[in-house]
């Protein structure tokens, strides 16, 4: 076919002028490129590593450590391996980042609301905090709730002491432990059971409702429920668990559970910090719904509270999720200036003393790296499947 | 025939002007206060609650950082004052906190470098300022030049050179800054168009490294790029200590900087693109002169929104034993001839008031920005 | 199009394949600086005052090594580095010799990428505590908060410590020496644990330094020295002779203050070191005046010792084990030969 859009003269088969040529010898140019420089640093870095004795393999992994981690939520000595360590780490930093998720939506959704607030003094003060939380960087709030805060508090001998057997002093908040005997899987079951009950009953009801236009005491029947069932469980199998009280003893306190003062003061300040985000980004949401649709609720006789609930949220939530996963990550990537304060997360723990111990720094950060872009896609991943059940449904 | 309707009557036949409006249209204060303040018994509470905790909160912060403060004198007067900021802490150690350990006499470039700095800025960022253009060739093609020769020196004209090991404080800081945004821009617009674009390969090595860089956490890459890269590239292509640190900040922040560019993109309209390809503009014409000026417009407030990320993020270099301003707070509150129980605070609050006024003077910039945009210019 | 594309590839390619590693004394003379990684500030050991000038015993080491290779001791810079960072730097070249007060361990040499070229000082693990505490004895330290720097062997002997002795602790680490200080300071810690030395030189920077005292018990054995990137015998040998020049001239007598007198010696030991006799500096690959200048612009082991952490220091540790061998100590250079 003789290409007629074209004068003869350029229609040669490969003249620089040609689209598709272009297209062609820019990508072959860029793959070269990359790969040239990709082979460079590879050849580089092995060539390296083997000259000044660094390891190349994974060997360590399965090497006694030796090294203490005071925060450990799986079972972990100093005779663990490295790999055992990694996981101490992960776990730390999924603690933190689980609790920071859910602290920093708690609140950001506060101050956010409580900006739109029709009360000038509360809409003024939740607009200083977020002005002057999301302007100041994270870790100088962490330095500071940390070393200004949670440091001077009293040592253990001069600790403050709140209701409930609760200890509180510069070696961390000291909890009574809970000790579970037999017969508290009876209550957890029970407890699972009641939720079980309590949902399907939620759906019937709203079935009923549709079907009939008549409303079934939801709430009631729910708390009954909820309440009833656990604590059944709980006087038939007799007191399944009981506490046990922190007391001095020595340099410390013994016999309780302990939170440490890193581990509060970078759930504290990435939640705080995070939290001014959110609460812009609820804001923004909130104020995206048009106003015809809460005028339109209302109009229907929908009262505030279930304008908001049923009209304004839900569409709200759609413009909010997005922005929200992010913030999400940039929590749990925060997480990392754990580091700063002492705290055993990923970073501190693995990227830290194993690679020091070990010297396979390549290794350790290639692994560093997965775990982070692991967790960012199952993060993304599980907003994405839940902005699509709440994506809306175009007529 | 005709019959005058009846209701006819019932209408005026005469214009009636509009009434006057009210003498003062604003609400009485206790008008405004009745219904902004106490509309409710829930309100009140509210009210109540946090005015308290405002005046509580107000009062705590003027008791420490002025009315408690000390101002002038030693240590020891700090040391005997546990209610108050200790500025003259601050004060003894301002000159460490701009400059770190650059030399006394030569720390007037430092200065000038800043002062170009803030009038080229100033220039750009002045929406009604002419040439522009200009502006941005100089900030972004020859300051970064001038800037590097005056901070490291060049023997040849007469410039003693000062290591990099010897700069510090908020120099660093600001340094840090304007290189991250000097070369993330210009990177993250590549990135965008690469990501946009329809040569698979090219978008495929843009989404990969958009992808990648964000899902990772700053620090580690601080780390690599500080640590490990003389283990990836041979010697002689290893650049600076304090070079490194800022590749690192600039590559990290770019792919931050592209996402906010490709939502620019996004929003053009694509007869904008439609037009330039019928005018027979190539794909770099087109860019250069059809849409990237609009995308670029459109997302300044969520360019400067990234930037003050990039200038709180700069703090991160300490991990890399970098001297920026707030390490060296950290490394003056340490200092023992100064112990005492508010130095840390002092410290931490100083630093507050320095980020605070900068990050929340350009964020002003990009709500005004964002407001002019909103009009329709 | 395609040939610039060609040219620049290959060049770059080209360029990237012709640097292959040069040794490290070929590219410290070809930078004619060397760099030297040191601790961000320990006192008496290495530490920068407000105008980045690092005074110290391992800094004094940094020096004389400079002096040998480059004949001027101030052709140093110095990096600051964590403990934690301090082997990635030295294994991927960003230092050239690494002077902290890190321990030689069999380990280290062998898995790390680095190897240790002697022992500059022979130091022991030991415990602070506050004296309100009243402990006399590292065995009453059960159940106590630690705070320690992260990779170092402290971490690693604490728990072996302990365990050893069926006692529990609580290990609070961080990556940067002076907030491990700090925290102790603060109270974070009832234990600050470190080398001795370390200890030391952390309470003459303490504010309240009366308050503490340092428990009787060593627990480890800990053997200070430099470290050079393996796969470079040459740049070994330099790093390990440095030390030795510095030893043998204490030995022989020979100070800063005496050096040109003594290559008039007749003391064939002295001349050999001096390099008036025989082919020490040629055997190294350095020049005939090299431990001339060590020793010149530096000063042998007891100067250096005596004015940084010494009895002419505030530090005021005692020689000990750190003396001459023939003075009772472990200090002993191989003979020059």
């Amino acid at each position: 076919m003789v290409d007629i859009s074209q004068p003869a003269h350029l229609s040669r088969a490969f003249s620089i002028y040609d689209k598709k040529f272009r297209a062609i010898a820019y990508q072959a140019g860029l793959a070269v490129s990359l790969a040239v420089i990709v082979t460079g640093i590879a050849t580089q870095t092995v060539s390296n590593m083997r000259q000044r004795g660094i390891p190349l393999t994974f060997d360590f992994w399965n090497q006694t450590a030796g090294f203490q981690i005071n925060q450990t939520l799986i079972p972990y000595d100093t005779l663990s391996s490295y790999g055992q360590a990694f996981w101490v780490g992960v776990a730390n930093t999924l603690l933190v980042s689980a609790f920071g998720i859910v602290l920093a939506t708690v609140i950001g959704f506060l101050i956010g609301i409580s900006r739109l607030s029709n009360n000038w003094i509360v809409a003024k003060v939740a607009t200083s905090y977020v002005e002057v939380i999301r302007n100041i960087p994270l870790l100088l709030q962490l330095l500071f709730w940390y070393n200004a805060v949670l440091k001077p508090l009293p040592a253990p001998k001069a600790s403050i002491a709140l209701p409930g057997g609760i200890y509180l002093n510069n070696r961390g908040i000291i909890l009574p432990a809970v000790e579970f005997h037999a017969g508290a899987g009876l209550v957890a079951i029970a407890i699972v059971a009641a939720v079980a009950f309590a949902t399907a009953f939620s759906a019937y009801a709203s079935g009923y409702q549709k079907r009939t236009g008549k409303q079934l005491p939801v709430l009631v029947v729910n708390l009954l429920l909820l309440t009833g069932l656990p604590l059944a469980a709980y006087v038939a199998a007799g007191n399944p668990w009981s506490f046990t009280y922190p007391e001095l003893r020595g340099f410390n306190f013994r016999g309780g559970q302990q939170i440490y003062p890193e581990f509060a003061a970078l759930l504290i300040g990435l939640s705080v910090y995070t939290a001014s985000f959110i609460a812009e980004i609820v804001r923004g949401g909130v104020q995206a719904v048009s106003k015809g649709q809460t005028e339109a609720a209302h109009a229907l006789g929908l009262p505030q509270g279930k304008t908001l609930r049923l009209v304004v949220v839900p569409q709200a939530f759609r413009i909010i999720i997005p922005p929200l996963t992010s913030q999400y990550l940039n929590l749990i990537k925060n997480s990392s200036l754990a580091v700063f304060i002492g705290y055993p997360d990923l970073v501190q723990v693995f990227a830290g003393s194993v690679l020091n111990q070990t010297g396979a720094a390549v290794q350790v950060m290639a692994i560093t790296f997965a775990v982070y872009l692991v967790i960012s896609l199952i993060t993304s991943a599980a907003m994405n499947a839940f902005n699509l059940r709440f994506a809306l449904v175009e007529r | 025939m005709t019959t005058t309707l009846p209701v006819a009557a019932a209408f005026h036949h005469e214009y009636i002007p509009a009434s006057p409006p009210p003498a003062d249209i604003r609400p009485s204060p206790l008008t405004w206060a009745r219904k902004n303040l106490f509309s409710s018994p829930f309100s009140c509470l509210l009210t109540v609650c946090f005015t308290g905790l405002a005046v509580w909160l107000v009062s705590q912060f003027l008791s420490f950082a002025l009315i408690n403060a000390v101002w002038s004198g030693d240590s020891e007067l700090c040391r005997a004052n546990p209610d108050g900021a200790c500025w003259s802490f601050i004060r003894a150690k301002l000159n460490y906190l701009q400059y770190g350990a650059y030399p006394v006499t030569e720390r007037w470039r430092v200065d000038l470098t800043q002062v170009i700095g803030a009038i080229l800025i100033a220039w750009l960022l002045w929406r009604n300022a002419p040439r522009r253009n200009t502006a941005a060739l100089l900030f972004f093609g020859v300051y970064p030049i001038v800037g590097f020769a005056l901070l490291r020196g060049v023997e040849a004209i007469g410039l003693p050179v000062i290591d990099t090991t010897l700069w510090g404080g908020m120099m660093i800081t600001l340094l840090m800054s304007v290189v991250g945004i000097v070369f993330s821009l210009p990177l993250g617009v590549v990135l965008a168009l690469g990501r946009r674009s329809e040569l698979p390969i090219v978008k495929a090595v843009c989404v990969f490294y958009i992808e990648v860089v964000r899902g990772v956490p700053f620090i580690t890459v601080l780390f690599m790029a500080n640590f490990m890269m003389p283990l990836f590239v041979p010697e002689a292509l290893t650049p600076d200590r304090l070079l490194r640190p800022m590749i690192g900040t600039a590559l990290f922040s770019a792919a931050y900087m592209a996402e906010v560019v490709r939502a620019g993109l996004q929003a053009i309209p694509k007869g904008q693109y439609e037009g330039a390809q019928a005018l027979g503009l190539g794909y770099f014409t087109m860019m250069r002169l059809i849409i990237l000026p609009q995308a670029l417009t459109i997302v300044i407030p969520g360019i400067v929104s990234t930037f003050i990320g990039l200038f709180k993020d700069t703090t991160l270099v300490a991990i890399v034993g970098i001297a920026d301003f707030l390490r060296a707070v950290e490394a003056a509150r340490i200092d023992p001839n100064w112990a005492g129980p508010t130095i840390s605070s002092t410290g931490y609050l100083f630093a507050a008031i320095v980020y605070w006024f900068f990050c929340f003077g350009m964020s002003r910039y990009s709500q005004s920005v964002e407001r002019h945009l909103a009009r329709g210019h | 199009m395609r040939k610039i594309m060609t040219g620049v590839l290959g060049a770059a390619f080209a360029a990237y394949a012709s640097t292959v590693w040069a040794g490290t004394l070929d590219n410290v003379k070809a930078k004619g600086i060397l760099t030297c990684g040191t601790n961000p500030a320990t006192a008496g050991f290495s530490v920068p005052d407000n105008d980045g000038k690092w005074t110290g015993f391992v800094v004094d080491y940094c020096r004389a090594v400079a002096a040998g290779v480059l004949g001027d001791a101030t052709k140093v810079k110095f990096i600051p580095l964590n403990a934690k960072d301090r082997f990635t730097a030295l294994q991927s070249g960003e230092i050239d010799i690494l002077a902290h007060n890190a321990t030689w361990t069999s380990s280290r040499d062998t898995s790390l990428g680095i190897i240790f070229a002697g022992t500059y000082f022979y130091d022991g693990q030991g415990f602070m505590v506050r004296k309100s505490e009243n402990i006399k004895s590292a065995k009453d330290l059960d159940g106590a908060s630690i705070c320690v720097s992260q990779g170092t062997t402290t971490e690693l002997n604490l728990a072996d410590y302990f365990r050893s002795n069926g006692m529990t602790f609580s290990a609070v680490g961080f990556a940067d020496e002076e907030a491990v200080i700090k925290a102790y300071e603060e109270g974070r810690c009832d234990v600050f644990s470190a080398d001795t030395s370390s200890l030391n030189a952390a309470r003459i920077r303490m504010a309240n330094a009366d308050d503490s005292v340092v428990l009787p018990e060593i627990i480890s054995k800990e053997p200070l020295g430099p470290a050079v990137r393996q796969g470079d015998d040459q740049w070994l040998n330099i790093a390990k002779w440095t030390l030795n020049v510095m030893l043998a001239a204490e030995e022989f007598g020979v100070t800063s203050k005496n050096v040109d007198e003594m290559k008039n010696s007749d003391n064939p030991n002295i001349r050999r070191l001096l390099g008036v006799e025989g082919s020490f500096g040629k055997d190294v690959g350095l020049g005939e005046t090299w431990s001339q200048d060590i020793i010149k612009q530096v000063g042998n082991y007891s100067e250096i010792f005596e004015r940084s952490i010494g009895k002419d220091s505030p530090l005021k540790i005692e020689r000990g084990v750190n003396a001459l061998w023939n003075a009772g100590g472990l200090q002993y250079a191989p003979p020059i030969r």
